[in-house]
C-alpha cells in the first residue's frame, strides 16, 4: 500500500524544443479530496495534466498512482489505470445516443467476437449511472447527444469518467460554460464523487469556486511548484501572491517616447456574447497593455477593431475623426495594423517565402495597376526584414523554415511596411526565446519613439508591467479597470481585476 | 546543404521535362509517324482542350479549391452557341451570350463557396450536375449542327499556318502566367491557398479573389466549349464529360498541391503536355484505351509521389 496519496507527481520537468515549461512541478492528491490547481496563463497547468495523462512524455520526475510508479504512453492507458480527464472543450459525438457516447469504444457485445452491440445492456448501465448521480430526470440513455445542452453534455462527460471507475478525475475549467444552476448540479456530483473517495484535480480561474469547493490548492508559476495550501487557511491575497509573486526580471527597456495626442479612440465597442461596451484610448508614442485571463475578450476586441471579426456596434476615432472599418483592408488603409498572436493561424502564410509574406499586406506601395514592381518588392522586403534583424539566408527562405522569433520578426516587418499609426501586438513574445524577446522589446520602444501608438495584449505579467505605460484589464468581455504607473500597476492589482473585480 | 536543396529543386522543376523528353526520344525511335509535322500538330490540337481547362483549374486548386463543373460548362457553351447559330445569330454575339452564361456558372460556384461557405467539391459537383441537366433540357437531348463557317474557324481554322486552338492555348497560358506570376491577384491566389485567415488579416479581399478564380475557370471552360463545338461542327449536350478529371490530373502532375498554396502554372503546362504526349504515343503503339487509363493513373501517382519526396527532403 502506498502512502496517503492516491496520485503523486513529483519533480516533473518538461521542455519543448529547448524552452522550459515545467521545472520540478509537483502535485499530490488525496483520495476523496478536491484539489484545485491554479496559476497564470502559461504557468504549465495544462502541460502537467497532459504529462499525467500520458499525452506528453516527461523529461524527469515521477508519477505514482496508488503507490505504484506509472508511465503512461497514451491517454487510453491512463484511462484504463484509473485517471480520466474532462477537457475544457468537449468532444461528444452528436448523432449518437447518450449511452453510446458514454461507452464509446468499450461496447458490450451480444455475442463475444461478433460486432453486434448489446444496446439494451448499454442503456441499462447508463441508466444506473444516471440514477446514481440523480440526473435521470433530465437525461435518458436513449437521447441523442445533440439534444443535450452544454451543461448536460458536461455532466455526461463526467458520468463517462466515472464509468471508467476512475480514481482520479481531472477537470479543466468545468464551469466555464455553465450557468449558476448548472454549476450547482455539477457541485452536487462532485460531492458524490468525493464520498466515493475519488480524487479530483480541479483547474479553475474562479477564486470563489476554489474557496467554495476545494480542500487544498496547489499553485504553479512559470512551470515551478510554488506551494500547496489548505483552503481553510488561505486568503485570496495569499493565492494571488503565490501565483504572481516573482520579482520583475530586470531588462525591460523604458519607453522614453514623448506621448502625443490621442491617436485612436474606441467607444462602446460591443460584440454580443463576446465583449461589451469597451472604451479605449491610446496616444502617440504610448504602449497600452491589455491584461486579462485567456478568454477575457482582449484579442476579440482587437480583431473586431481591424475588421477581421464582425462588430455589433461601436465607434472608432482615428486622430479625432470617426472612421469605419469593415474589412482588414480598411484598417490597413487607415494604418491600423495587427500582428496576431497566432502566427500559424493568422499571421503568416507558412508555405510561402519571406518576401511574399512581407509584401502581401503592402501591395499599395509595391504595385502599379495591379502589376507587382518586383525589384522594389525585393528591396523593401529586404530592408524591412533586415531592420528587424531577422536571421535568414535570404528573403526567398520559406517562412516555415524560420524559428518562432524570426517568424515574429517577419510579421513585424510586414506590419511596419504598412507604416502603422496604431500597431496592435497580440502576445508579441509568445513562444519566443529570451534573446529574441529582448530584440522585440527594443523594436517596440523604437516604434513608440517614432510616434506609433502600440496596443499590446500580453498574458505575461512582467512583460505587461515592464513594457506598458498604462495597463487596461479586461475580464469576461468587459473592461474592469485601468492602471497607470509602476506603483498602481502591480501584479497583484492586475490579477485582482483580472479575476473579476474589486471584491475583497 | 543549400546545394542539396538546389538539386532537389532542379529535380522537381525539370524532372517532368525529362519525362517529356524521354517520351519524345523513345517515340521518335519507335515510330516513323511520331515526329511528322502532322502528328505534332495533332498532339498540340489534342492538348489545347485539356490545356486551357487546366490553366483555369490551376488557379482554382492553388486557392485550395476544386472545380468539377468545367465539363458541364463546356456542354452548356456548346448547346447555347449551337442553338443561337442555328437561329441565325452572328457568331460573335452567340459566343458572347455563351460567355455570359458560363461566367454566371462561375459566379454561382464562387458565391456558394466563398460567401455561403460550401465546400468547393460539393458546390461544383452540384453545378456540374445541374449544368449537365440544363444542357440536356435546353437541347432536348439532341445536338445542334453548326454550319457557320466563321464560327468553325475557332476549331478548324489556321492562322499563319498554325491551328487556331493551339494559338488560343498559347494565349491562355500566357495570360495565366502573367496573372499568376506578375500581378497582385496571383499573389493573393497563393496566399489564400496557403492560409486564408492570414491573407484576410493582411487585407486581402479573400472572398472576391475566391469568387474570381471560379469565374476564370468557367471562362476557360467556355473557350474550350467554343473550340470543341467548332471543331466537330456541333453543339452537343454530352460534350466535355469528365474533362474536369484530365484538367485536375494535369495540375496534379505539374506539382500543384491539392490543399493549395503551392504549385505553378508552368508545372501544369508540363503536366498537360506529358499527358498529351503519352496519349498520342499509346495511340500510335496501338495500346488499347483501357490500358491507357491505367497508365495515366499510374503516372499521376508517380508524379505526385516524386513531388512529395522532393518537398519532404527540402523540409
Amino acid at each position: 500500500m502506498g502512502g496517503k496519496y492516491i496520485l503523486e507527481a513529483t519533480g516533473i520537468d518538461k521542455a519543448f524544443s529547448g524552452v522550459t515549461v515545467l521545472k520540478g512541478a509537483e502535485l499530490c492528491i488525496e483520495p476523496g479530496e478536491l484539489h484545485a490547481l491554479m496559476g497564470e496563463n502559461g504557468a504549465g497547468k495544462s502541460t502537467l495534466m497532459k504529462i499525467i495523462m500520458g499525452i506528453y512524455t516527461k523529461d524527469a520526475g515521477k508519477v505514482v498512482l496508488d503507490g505504484k510508479e506509472v508511465e503512461f504512453k497514451s491517454a487510453r492507458e491512463a484511462l484504463d489505470a484509473g485517471i480520466s480527464m474532462i477537457h475544457q472543450e468537449l468532444s461528444p459525438i452528436p448523432e449518437m445516443t447518450v449511452a453510446e457516447n458514454v461507452f464509446l469504444g468499450r461496447e458490450q457485445k451480444k455475442i463475444k467476437g461478433l460486432p453486434f452491440v448489446d444496446k439494451k445492456q448499454l442503456n441499462q448501465k447508463t441508466q444506473e449511472l444516471l440514477v446514481e448521480y440523480e440526473l435521470d430526470q433530465y437525461i435518458k440513455p436513449t437521447m441523442k447527444m445533440k439534444n443535450l445542452n452544454i451543461a448536460q453534455i458536461q455532466m455526461m462527460e463526467i458520468i463517462k469518467a466515472v464509468s471508467y471507475n476512475s480514481k482520479v478525475i481531472i477537470m479543466d475549467e468545468p464551469t466555464s460554460s455553465l450557468s449558476e444552476k448548472e454549476t450547482e448540479t455539477l457541485f452536487h456530483i462532485i460531492d458524490n464523487l468525493r464520498a466515493k473517495k475519488v480524487g479530483i484535480i480541479y483547474i479553475s480561474h474562479r477564486m470563489e469556486e476554489v474557496f467554495e469547493l476545494a480542500d487544498r490548492v496547489s499553485v504553479l508559476r512559470d512551470g515551478q511548484f510554488i506551494g500547496c495550501v489548505k483552503v481553510a487557511d488561505a486568503s485570496r491575497e495569499q493565492l494571488i501572491n503565490m501565483m504572481v509573486g516573482r520579482e520583475l526580471e530586470g531588462g525591460y527597456p523604458t519607453n522614453t517616447a514623448k506621448k502625443g495626442a490621442v491617436v485612436l479612440e474606441l467607444k462602446n465597442f460591443t460584440r454580443k456574447g463576446v465583449f461589451e461596451d469597451v472604451n479605449l484610448k491610446v496616444r502617440a508614442g504610448e504602449i497600452l497593455g491589455l491584461a486579462g485571463l485567456v478568454g477575457a475578450g482582449r484579442s476579440e476586441v482587437m480583431r473586431a477593431l481591424v475588421g477581421y471579426d464582425k462588430l455589433d456596434f461601436g465607434e472608432i476615432y482615428l486622430e479625432g475623426k470617426q472612421i469605419t472599418i469593415r474589412h482588414p483592408q480598411d484598417a490597413i488603409k487607415h494604418h491600423i495594423v495587427m500582428a496576431s498572436e497566432d502566427r500559424k493561424e493568422l499571421g503568416l502564410v507558412l508555405c510561402r517565402n519571406i518576401k511574399e509574406n512581407v509584401s502581401l499586406q503592402n501591395f499599395d506601395k509595391l504595385s502599379g495597376a495591379s502589376f507587382i514592381q518586383k525589384p522594389k518588392e525585393r528591396k523593401l522586403a529586404k530592408e524591412y526584414t533586415e531592420k528587424m534583424a531577422t536571421k535568414m539566408n535570404g528573403i526567398d527562405d520559406l517562412v516555415s523554415s524560420l524559428s518562432g522569433g524570426n517568424q515574429q520578426k517577419v510579421v513585424l516587418a510586414k506590419c511596419l511596411m504598412s507604416e502603422p499609426k496604431v500597431l496592435i501586438m497580440d502576445e508579441p513574445t509568445r513562444g519566443i526565446d529570451v534573446g529574441a524577446k529582448a530584440a522585440i522589446y527594443n523594436i517596440m520602444i523604437d516604434l513608440a519613439k517614432q510616434g506609433i501608438a502600440i496596443i499590446m495584449i500580453s498574458s505575461e505579467m512582467p512583460e505587461l508591467i515592464g513594457m506598458s505605460d498604462r495597463v487596461m484589464v479586461m475580464a469576461n468581455g468587459r473592461v474592469k479597470g485601468e492602471l497607470e504607473g509602476e506603483e498602481t500597476a502591480s501584479q497583484q492589482a492586475i490579477m485582482n481585476l483580472a479575476f473579476g473585480g474589486n471584491e475583497q | 546543404m543549400t546545394q542539396k536543396k538546389d538539386i532537389g529543386k532542379i529535380l522537381r522543376q525539370f524532372g517532368l521535362v525529362f519525362v517529356a523528353l524521354f517520351i519524345i526520344v523513345f517515340m521518335s525511335i519507335k515510330s516513323d509517324v511520331f515526329l511528322t509535322s502532322q502528328n505534332i500538330i495533332n498532339i498540340l490540337r489534342q492538348i489545347s482542350i485539356n490545356g486551357i481547362l487546366a490553366v483555369g483549374m490551376t488557379f482554382v486548386i492553388l486557392t485550395g479549391g476544386i472545380d468539377l463543373s468545367v465539363g458541364s460548362v463546356v456542354a452548356i457553351t456548346g448547346v447555347i452557341v449551337g442553338s443561337l447559330l442555328q437561329s441565325g445569330t452572328n457568331w460573335f454575339l452567340a459566343s458572347l451570350a455563351a460567355l455570359v452564361i458560363s461566367a454566371i456558372c462561375g459566379v454561382f460556384n464562387g458565391w456558394l463557396i466563398s460567401y455561403v461557405g460550401f465546400q468547393p467539391f460539393i458546390a461544383t459537383l452540384s453545378t456540374m450536375t445541374i449544368g449537365r441537366g440544363f444542357a440536356q433540357v435546353y437541347s432536348n437531348g439532341k445536338p445542334y449542327t453548326i454550319s457557320d463557317p466563321s464560327f468553325k474557324v475557332i476549331g478548324q481554322g489556321y492562322f499563319l499556318g498554325i491551328p487556331v486552338p493551339i494559338i488560343l492555348l498559347v494565349i491562355f497560358c500566357i495570360i495565366g502566367l502573367v496573372i499568376l506570376t506578375m500581378t497582385t491577384f496571383g499573389r493573393y491566389v497563393f496566399a489564400i491557398g496557403g492560409n486564408m485567415n492570414a491573407a484576410k488579416l493582411s487585407g486581402v479581399r479573400t472572398q472576391r479573389v475566391q469568387l474570381m478564380v471560379y469565374v476564370m475557370s468557367s471562362i476557360c471552360a467556355w473557350m474550350v466549349g467554343l473550340i470543341l463545338a467548332a471543331r466537330i461542327s456541333s453543339g452537343q449536350p454530352t460534350a466535355g464529360e469528365s474533362y474536369e478529371m484530365d484538367a485536375i490530373a494535369a495540375t496534379a502532375i505539374g506539382g500543384t498541391s491539392m490543399s493549395g498554396g503551392i504549385g505553378s502554372l508552368s508545372g501544369t503546362i508540363i503536366g498537360f503536355v506529358i499527358l498529351g504526349l503519352l496519349q498520342n504515343s499509346m495511340n500510335l503503339m496501338n495500346i488499347n484505351s483501357f490500358w491507357q487509363q491505367i497508365v495515366k493513373g499510374l503516372l499521376i501517382i508517380i508524379a505526385v509521389f516524386l513531388d512529395m519526396r522532393t518537398k519532404g527532403k527540402k523540409a
